[in-house]
């Protein structure tokens, strides 16, 4: 009767030591989660990467175009921002900002557009086919709208930020705006405790 | 209850409804789970390829900071289903907490209208906002049977 009652208290303290009161993200969850559908895309960097190669990091994907006005450079800004809370622990999110606009962003524009951020991120881009079929994967929206009087054009697209974690599976996803704080929160609970 | 005059009963009556009133003012709201879920069914899909404009999901959903703020949506249909921003595949949950008083568009192929509404309202206060609120939700849970 007692090992029955000790091994009750070690599950349950077990169970406590894997879920730690407070570990509410403050986005949305997939509950379970899937693999992160998987891509080998042309990156800012100059080499093709393949989001595999990310394996053992937490990684964020962000959709948007190098010519955005307002959503996308709040968006990295805050990202920026959040990998700085997380300090040393940051070193181990990796945000790859996946262009909707391939056209106009190269792995050129994209490196330099990036760095004004963070020079840890990676811009994604391919050709039409490529980027259509991950956005497609990814259950992204992005569509082209003229300018008017001009012969420019500019996008609309999906403006939340998809985590994926360390074992590539899809976990969570942050509503556009939200403060950097709540994206610093989340990624420190799929980072897991301190190494 | 006979025994009791009628002038007692005159008192009482309008006692125990304002008790009621005040019970419903002020009485804090109690939320087992915050989780508004909301299931898209087996079949979903078939339906709506079969011509049949089948709404699972309401065009409006109304939540309150405190009580049920938390959007659950649960995809047992046997395709995924898009709902704003995220691709829900068959089998899986997407759990959505909202934080701020708010309205969301959001792109829905559960709807046949392909969008929906998530209309996030403050907790009640107490007094006569929680009232209102008490009143509309057992209006609402009458109008659904």
């Amino acid at each position: 009767m007692k090992a029955f009652i000790l091994s009750l208290l070690l599950c349950a303290g077990a169970s406590l030591a894997q879920q730690p009161a407070g570990q509410q993200f403050k986005g949305g969850v997939f509950d379970p989660p899937r693999p992160a559908p998987a891509f080998a895309l042309p990156a800012s960097s100059g080499a093709p990467v393949r989001l595999a190669d990310y394996r053992g990091k937490v990684v964020v994907l962000e959709f948007g175009f190098s010519h955005c006005p307002a959503v996308c450079p709040v968006s990295l800004a805050s990202l920026a921002a959040a990998k700085q809370q997380l300090g040393a622990r940051g070193k181990d999110v990796q945000v790859l900002f996946i262009t909707v606009d391939p056209a106009r962003d190269t792995p050129e524009r994209l490196r330099s557009y990036l760095a004004q951020f963070d020079p840890g991120f990676v811009g994604i881009t391919g050709s039409d086919a490529q980027i259509g079929q991950l956005l497609k994967d990814y259950g992204i929206s992005a569509a082209k709208h003229p300018v008017k009087g001009s012969n420019d054009y500019s996008m609309s697209h999906s403006s939340y930020l998809y985590f994926i974690d360390r074992q590539g599976r899809q976990r969570a996803m942050m509503p556009f705006g939200r403060p950097a704080a709540d994206i610093a929160h989340d990624l420190a609970i799929l980072l897991g405790p301190d190494q | 209850m006979k025994h009791l005059r009628p002038a007692l009963l005159w008192w009482l009556l309008p006692a125990f409804a304002a008790g009621v009133l005040a019970w419903a003012a002020f009485a804090p709201i109690a939320a087992g789970s915050r989780d508004a879920l909301f299931e898209i069914p087996k079949g979903t899909w078939a339906r709506r390829m079969a011509g049949d404009p089948v709404d699972i999901l309401p065009p409006t959903i109304v939540l309150t900071l405190g009580v049920n703020d938390t959007l659950l949506l649960r995809n047992r249909d046997t395709v995924p289903q898009v709902f704003g921003p995220v691709l829900i595949m068959p089998g899986q949950d997407f759990r959505l907490p909202f934080d701020t008083v708010s309205i969301n568009e959001f792109n829905c192929t559960a709807h046949a209208s392909g969008s929906m509404k998530v209309i996030v309202e403050a907790h009640p206060a107490a007094g006569l906002p929680r009232l209102q609120w008490r009143l509309a939700h057992i209006k609402e849970a009458i109008s659904r049977g």
